[in-house]
């Protein structure tokens, strides 16, 4: 012990000494009160904004839901923009637990910002719960007991679709993803379920303005379905020149490529192309339409699943302060609590794995019109029921 | 063979886009030795304005020729607001002006529409309807949209053409980019003449911008990808040719296409498929720089050299 620390340390210990055992309830009485504070991190600038407005959108309707409480406590949003940049996430995340004194961390779309932030918000003994991103090391290895998802691990809707291909009888499939990690990943996830033939696998620039190469080489391989991941604005590009071209007729399976996020773009071209997901805006159950309802009634376009995910986690916090009755200081009681799992999701029921990662069923979903002309996935089928992660094995909690 | 036609149509239209977006941009390089980097922006604005402007007005074609008052007026506005500070200043100080210019104009962007792409209508027929496709290869319908963009994009470079070297405008201002001062002792306003060239370098961008969008998603950011490719288009072509822009724009419109569609197949000729497919896709993005850095060894001021709006 150095000096400086021996000396605050005996300067609080008198502090406390002199102010008595009574003045310590009070004090706590007073922490309950003041309003729970949560960072929510997203990426909100850049290409990738249209997805952290889902999330932030999700995350403040899941909270409104709540009456602004969590738990029975007032709820303060700080709302961070990591600019999908990892120093700008670190920073400005630190600046929040160490100045704002954040009690939880939310949110975070891309894998690479949630690598970024989860050493110093879990070293921090802050509970950091991601609403979207799901990398395999921090479902395994890398796993904390700081660490909560409300959504699932990235490997999971792309073998769901893979299981959807097999199941339906393809025969051959056409696959075409971005050249970068989370392309490559699609891939395996594809394949670890996919038992049939590959005939090409095509890898373009993320940075693709124009699909009409790729296009012309899947008319030429003739498959009988085409499995693809393109997020964001390359998916809007390759959805209607895919319907362009009059390929409609192969079938159109992918993960995080028409979802409602970019189906306002889409329109007519992306109908009946199928995705894979957890949730969808037409699932007959109380709690999701209310949610439906009230996200579209205040935020005016349908919600996706990343709006859900991030309900849910709003839903999640609530469940677990509740049952520690409004105390976010004592982690033990709080981290039990978390795992416990027992929130109302939108998707029904659900339950945490020893990793912190949901177990839950994952859906083939289509794009639909609705009668009102707005365009929304909706369910075919149920493809995987409670599964779990791959990774949830190799992940050893202290 | 057909589908190498077809893909050779893919790099033709590419081109021609390229070319639209880059002949605004050389002329303002050539003419007034100004490095806008916000051309990009201008061409984004163009695809968000006819987006918008085509949704309200229940035409796509309606919306286009909306856009172009549109981004004349933006041009103009820019122009007065900051460009023409910077004619005098060096390249340096224009480059931070207008990646300033990129900055605000995004940010502007994202806050008006969001950051969504945006909804953009089918491009109609004659008729009334879709216009639909021609099938070239069966199974493969190449729509007829891009067809009409190889069409528009050969016109408008004949119509350049004409404009500069055929026309009193034109000559004014070949003139005032070689010779500004006597053009000048002559009694042409020569700074007019500048806003002029550069709210058409704007009013270019912005209708190549139109075109893209239904081809193209427009979301913010949409500009700079296109913008990168643009120099180098200018940069192969020589500075501020026009002529050389459009042959250089084919070129690489063509070599993205053919290269993107060949080069994974002729790799697996050496390596085996999984490692050509990765090692083509990189390959096939990097062609274009490749073939630029090339010819700028045997050609350092680019193919047609020289011709400062020629």
């Amino acid at each position: 012990m150095n000096r400086r620390s021996f000396l605050t340390t005996t300067a609080s210990a008198a502090t406390v000494a002199a102010a008595g055992g009574f003045a310590f309830a009070p004090s706590i009485a007073r922490a309950q009160n003041q309003a729970v504070k949560v960072a929510f991190v997203g990426t909100l600038s850049g290409p990738g904004a249209a997805l952290g407005t889902h999330l932030r959108d999700g995350w403040l309707a899941g909270v409104t839901r709540l009456n602004n409480q969590l738990g029975g406590r007032a709820v303060e949003t700080l709302v961070i923009d990591d600019e999908l940049k990892p120093d700008v996430a670190v920073s400005k995340v630190r600046a929040a637990l160490e100045r704002d004194k954040v009690d939880f961390v939310v949110g975070v779309v891309f894998s690479n910002m949630l690598q970024a932030i989860v050493r110093p918000v879990t070293e921090s003994n802050t509970f950091l719960i991601t609403a979207n991103a799901g990398p395999s090391t921090l479902a395994g290895k890398g796993c904390s007991p700081f660490l909560f998802s409300s959504a699932y691990q990235n490997d999971q809707p792309h073998a769901t679709m893979g299981q959807a291909a097999q199941d339906l009888g393809y025969k051959r499939v056409f696959i075409l993803v971005p050249n970068y990690q989370a392309g490559k990943d699609a891939v395996a996830g594809f394949r670890s379920r996919y038992k049939g033939e590959v005939v090409d696998e095509v890898y373009v620039p993320l940075s693709q303005l124009d699909f009409s190469t790729e296009v012309t080489k899947i008319a030429a391989a003739k498959p009988d379905a085409i499995f693809t991941f393109m997020p964001g604005a390359l998916g809007v590009n390759l959805v209607r020149q895919y319907r362009q071209a009059g390929l409609a007729n192969i079938p159109f399976l992918s993960t995080f490529t028409v979802d409602e996020s970019t189906l306002p773009a889409q329109g007519e071209s992306a109908l009946d192309f199928y995705t894979a997901a957890t949730w969808a805006p037409n699932f007959d159950n109380p709690h999701s339409r209310r949610f439906v309802q009230e996200f579209e009634a205040a935020y005016g376009y349908v919600p996706s699943n990343f709006a859900a995910h991030a309900y849910d986690a709003a839903h999640m916090l609530d469940a677990a302060i509740r049952r520690t009755k409004g105390d976010v200081a004592d982690k033990a009681a709080l981290r039990t609590a978390l795992e416990a799992g027992d929130f109302p999701s939108v998707r029904g029921a659900l339950r945490l794995g020893p990793n912190h990662f949901p177990i839950q069923d994952f859906w083939l979903c289509k794009v639909a019109k609705r009668a009102d002309g707005k365009f929304q996935t909706e369910t075919v089928r149920k493809v995987l029921s409670a599964d779990a992660d791959g990774y949830a094995a190799s992940c050893k909690m202290g | 063979m057909s589908m190498l036609l077809v893909q050779a149509l893919n790099g033709l239209q590419f081109g021609v886009l390229l070319f639209l977006v880059a002949a605004g941009l050389s002329l303002v390089f050539g003419v007034m030795d100004l490095i806008n980097l916000a051309h990009g922006v201008q061409y984004m604005l163009g695809a968000y304005v006819a987006a918008t402007l085509g949704v309200w007005t229940g035409s796509f074609w309606l919306g286009a020729l909306l856009a172009l008052p549109v981004a004349l007026l933006v041009g103009l506005a820019l122009e007065w607001l900051v460009f023409r500070h910077l004619y005098r200043r060096d390249h340096l100080a224009q480059v931070l002006a207008t990646f300033g210019v990129i900055l605000t104009v995004e940010e502007a962007t994202r806050a008006l529409w969001g950051s969504a792409p945006q909804t953009v209508l089918e491009p109609s027929g004659l008729t009334g309807g879709p216009m639909g496709g021609v099938e070239i290869v069966p199974g493969l319908l190449y729509p007829t949209y891009r067809l009409v963009i190889i069409g528009i994009g050969i016109v408008v470079p004949l119509l350049l053409w004409f404009l500069v070297e055929r026309t009193r405008a034109g000559m004014l201002v070949r003139a005032g980019a070689t010779h500004p001062a006597m053009v000048s002792a002559l009694g042409v306003d020569i700074r007019r003449l500048f806003t002029v060239v550069f709210a058409f370098g704007a009013m270019l961008a912005g209708f190549a911008g139109a075109l893209a969008s239904p081809i193209f998603p427009v979301a913010p950011g949409m500009g700079d990808t296109v913008l990168i490719l643009c120099f180098v288009v200018i940069v192969i072509g020589g500075v501020g040719s026009i002529r050389g822009a459009f042959i250089a724009a084919l070129l690489v419109g063509l070599l993205d296409s053919i290269g993107r569609a060949m080069l994974p197949d002729l790799l697996r000729l050496l390596l085996d498929p999984s490692a050509a497919r990765q090692t083509g896709a990189a390959l096939a993005s990097m062609l274009v720089y490749i073939v630029m850095a090339t010819i700028l060894f045997f050609r350092p001021a680019g193919l047609f050299p020289g011709g400062r709006a020629a």
